[in-house]
């Protein structure tokens, strides 16, 4: 069976730099930060007390018909508002040979934010003298209080439910949770879904916003967080030796794929802005609490994405990094990039979560869209709040200024939590 | 390139039916009713008392003693789909690094690992225990909370929850290095992770795989969650063993279910070379999804027709090769409606002559652990060529023409179809052929 090209033809972003991709792309450039003390909830005793938050969305600006929508978790509107500016770019909503059972969507989605108050309320009212919960009364309290739709709205494949309904699509529908891996992983998958016939057009990308009282406090427990409360804007600090962790973001990005073939056949050449050529995809196997020191991992993602691409790595002009800001992510990405580009590479790298902050599942799918930015316009985005160099982390990071540079295929890597890597490798558009 | 054919060399299952495939199969073949009230936590409180538990599930026993201290990370759904692979491995005969004693059989490298899971609720005695030392005037108070009741909690409470986990502990315990997804969609997702798998071994990212999917969603707020949906059976709690009735003309809900299902999936050639007489061949996979499927309240199958009717093309096959169906019958009327209508419209009139069967009536309704348990049923199926009784299951729900007998059935099943669809409105089918010996 041939393998069929995949096109991006689309792409939309709602993130704390911007609720589109030319705002988000701007803030890049000029090093902005996305970053401020944490308004969703009251943070100011928790040991990080801000956090990279989207700030004055209301879905109604986006979509026509919102009430479509009201049960949607907040996640969840993130990624509607973000895939109707990519479905509008593609055109594909005036195309009428568009089969819709043949329109996918794979997503990899968070899930949604915890009903807190009540939750943890119920929790409280529910609770035995003898340390016990008292689960009759838990359950009597719960049907009284919680409402149906916040339940069952954070099931994580709701957001593929919202986007469905939003374009009529009736084709396959996945959603993958592998952490903060996880859209460049649905990405990848989504890929191979076309190449091989599965679908003609498929909505892709993700949606998370962990900025919750748990979320918060899972990671804080874990110190994988930023703590720099002294100097929040400067807090992401991916690949400096004084790095401290990493700073929670929320948002989501969608790209809309397509069968290269299929875009021609409606006159929407024009409308490709990169095809993907690579995916490649790993595990660590090595603990839930730690990466493999070596890299091992990440590097097997990476090679298998090259050899996907058919590709070496002198085709590589650029890579977009995971650069979290932790300690360990940012010295194992160094040695996994080291492992596969050689110990002296030169290739430029970055790390966007400098300024986005972490988006954890729609990290990637939003970093894959700097990376398509970035072959638009010749141009690398910095690695922001990079002054200190660290010996651990001693390649080019594109410390604190954007590049001009002749860009024409970039690779972008994501690692989720407990140690499941994926790469994504795209070029610019050929004939 | 031609795409590597697929096929299932072990199988690993853990539900109310039974653990291990020879319990289970028993169970299945017997009909034996293995719903009861639950015993998990003391659900008086709740308007469905009835549950499908697994009994004496421990990961504990079969992870390698070095690994032993990661089980108190691990939630009952992890725990659920470390037991299941760890049956799946050792059915296909597949040594991997949780033998300490042998080498890897498979290389590192080349073994993928593909679980579906769930939304998973934290533990609430724990969360509780945590929460109690923030309360003041009885009331949570978050200042506290923020800067010292959190510390209560262990480190490592998030990476309790994280449905990847699933997938990280197997992929740790057995050295899976290869392609590794989670794949969170309700109860297509079993499906969904053994066909993505499949789909590796097809363009030669892997040679073998453990795929499928794993959840234990019988929690105070799963079951609560269910409940304010709707979708539980309320009218059974004096007689738990009969309370999910798929399909049956007295259907009244469904019944939480713990489950989880995993399949060892290999390179058909590299099976053959070792000997392996497959289960049999995963030979065609389908997706779908419905737009309605946001309106929860009202019933949706995720346009599982469409689902069902790729994954037969797919095989290369008509409607008239299929010889089993295997349905997912959650036993919500207007549930069951909706799919026997979906079963119809792809088999029209000779859906009466093709034997089909449901598990739900002895398992419960297992969420993301339901595809791949259903997969377990129906290449089990083809190995005994047995079609299994439906359990709770004696006259059909008006408009129900599936054949679900109420007895064993011996017959020739070289094809079986496998559907499944999630809350949500998303759908899956899957192909299952029989191997020749």
């Amino acid at each position: 069976m041939t393998r069929k090209r995949v096109v991006i033809t689309g792409m939309g972003t709602i993130n704390p730099l911007g609720h589109d991709v030319a705002t988000t792309w701007a803030g890049l450039l000029a090093g902005k930060s996305g970053v401020s003390k944490t308004e969703i909830f009251d943070a100011g005793t928790f040991p990080s007390t801000f956090s990279a938050q989207v700030k004055d969305f209301d879905l109604a600006d986006h979509v026509e018909d919102a009430r479509k929508h009201r049960h949607a978790g907040r996640h969840c509107t993130f990624a509607i508002a973000a895939a109707v500016q990519a479905w509008k770019q593609s055109g594909l909503g005036d195309c009428d040979k568009l089969d819709r059972d043949r329109l996918g969507v794979y997503l990899g989605s968070g899930e949604g934010s915890l009903d807190f108050d009540n939750f943890i309320s119920l929790v409280v009212d529910a609770w035995n003298e003898d340390d016990t919960l008292d689960a009759p009364a838990w359950g009597r309290l719960g049907f009284e209080r919680m409402d149906m739709h916040r339940e069952v709205e954070q099931e994580s494949h709701m957001v593929v439910a919202h986007l469905a309904a939003e374009f009529g699509a009736r084709g396959p529908a996945f959603n993958v949770l592998t952490a903060c891996a996880a859209s460049t992983q649905a990405l990848g998958e989504a890929t191979c879904m076309i190449r091989r016939g599965e679908a003609d057009a498929i909505i892709s990308g993700g949606a998370h916003s962990m900025i919750h009282p748990l979320g918060v406090m899972g990671f804080n427990r874990l110190t994988a967080l930023s703590v720099r409360n002294d100097d929040i804007e400067t807090a992401s600090r991916p690949f400096d030796a004084t790095r401290d962790g990493f700073v929670l973001g929320e948002g989501a990005s969608i790209l809309i794929l397509e069968d290269y073939d299929k875009v021609i056949e409606r006159g929407a050449g024009d409308r490709i802005l990169a095809e993907i050529v690579g995916y490649g995809s790993s595990a660590d196997a090595f603990r839930i609490t730690d990466q493999d020191p070596r890299g091992d991992g990440a590097a097997a993602a990476m090679r298998a994405a090259l050899t996907d691409a058919k590709m070496d790595t002198a085709r590589i002009d650029y890579v977009s990094a995971h650069g979290t800001g932790t300690k360990q992510n940012d010295q194992v990405e160094t040695l996994a990039m080291k492992q596969v580009f050689g110990p002296e590479t030169t290739v430029p790298i970055s790390s966007a979560k400098s300024m986005l902050g972490h988006l954890i599942a729609a990290a990637g799918a939003t970093e894959l869209i700097t990376c398509v930015m970035a072959i638009r316009d010749q141009i690398l985005p910095p690695t922001a709040n990079l002054n200190v160099p660290d010996p651990d982390c001693d390649l080019d990071y594109i410390p604190n200024t954007p590049r001009k540079t002749p860009v024409t295929t970039c690779m972008s890597n994501s690692m989720g939590f407990g140690g499941q890597n994926n790469t994504l490798i795209i070029t610019a558009p050929a004939p | 390139m031609v795409d590597r054919r697929a096929v299932i060399t072990g199988l690993g299952v853990a539900s109310a039916a039974g653990t291990g495939t020879e319990e289970f199969w028993a169970a299945l073949i017997e009909g034996r009713k293995c719903l009861a009230a639950n015993s998990i936590f003391d659900p008086a409180g709740f308007p469905c008392r009835a549950a499908g538990q697994i009994e004496g599930l421990s990961a504990r026993k079969v992870v390698p003693k070095s690994y032993r201290k990661a089980v108190k990370v691990m939630a009952r759904d992890i725990e659920v789909a470390v037991v299941a692979a760890d049956l799946a491995f050792k059915d296909a005969g597949i040594t991997t690094r949780a033998d300490a004693e042998n080498e890897m059989s498979v290389e590192p490298g080349r073994l993928g690992c593909n679980v579906g899971a769930g939304l998973i609720c934290c533990e609430l005695d724990e969360l509780g225990l945590a929460a109690k030392t923030s309360v003041t005037d009885g009331k949570f108070d978050l200042g506290t909370w923020g800067h010292s009741g959190m510390t209560n909690l262990t480190p490592l409470w998030l990476l309790k929850y994280l449905p990847n986990m699933l997938s990280c502990h197997i992929t740790i315990i057995h050295g899976a290095e290869g392609p590794s997804n989670c794949i969170t969609c309700g109860a297509t997702s079993g499906i969904l992770s053994a066909a993505e798998a499949a789909r590796w071994i097809a363009r030669n990212a892997a040679d073998v795989a453990v795929a499928g999917g794993a959840e234990a969603k019988l929690t105070p707020l799963g079951v609560l969650r269910q409940s304010l949906l709707g979708r539980l059976a309320t009218d059974s709690n004096d007689r738990p063993e009969s309370a999910c009735r798929p399909f049956d003309a007295t259907h009244a809900g469904t019944v939480m279910g713990e489950g989880g299902g995993l399949l060892i999936i290999e390179d058909a050639d590299r099976a053959k070379a070792r000997g392996i007489h497959a289960y049999a061949e995963i030979a065609g996979f389908g997706a779908a999804c419905d737009p309605n499927g946001i309106n929860v309240t009202e019933p949706n199958c995720g346009s599982l027709d469409l689902a069902v009717s790729k994954a037969i093309a797919d095989a290369g096959i008509t409607p008239g090769d299929i010889d089993l169906i295997v349905a997912q019958g959650t036993g919500v009327p207007g549930e069951d409606r909706c799919e026997a209508e979906a079963w119809e419209k792809v088999f029209g009139d000779d859906l009466p002559d093709i034997p089909a069967m449901a598990i739900t009536g002895a398992t419960g309704s297992m969420f993301a652990g339901q595809s791949g348990v259903t997969l377990v049923a129906g290449a089990l199926a083809i190995w005994n060529q047995t079609v299994a009784p439906t359990v709770n299951f004696s006259s059909p729900d008006e408009g129900c023409r599936l054949s679900l007998g109420g007895e064993r059935r011996k017959c020739d099943i070289n094809y079986a179809v496998v559907g499944a669809f999630s809350v949500g409105g998303q759908s899956a089918a899957c192909v299952l052929k029989r191997c020749e010996s």
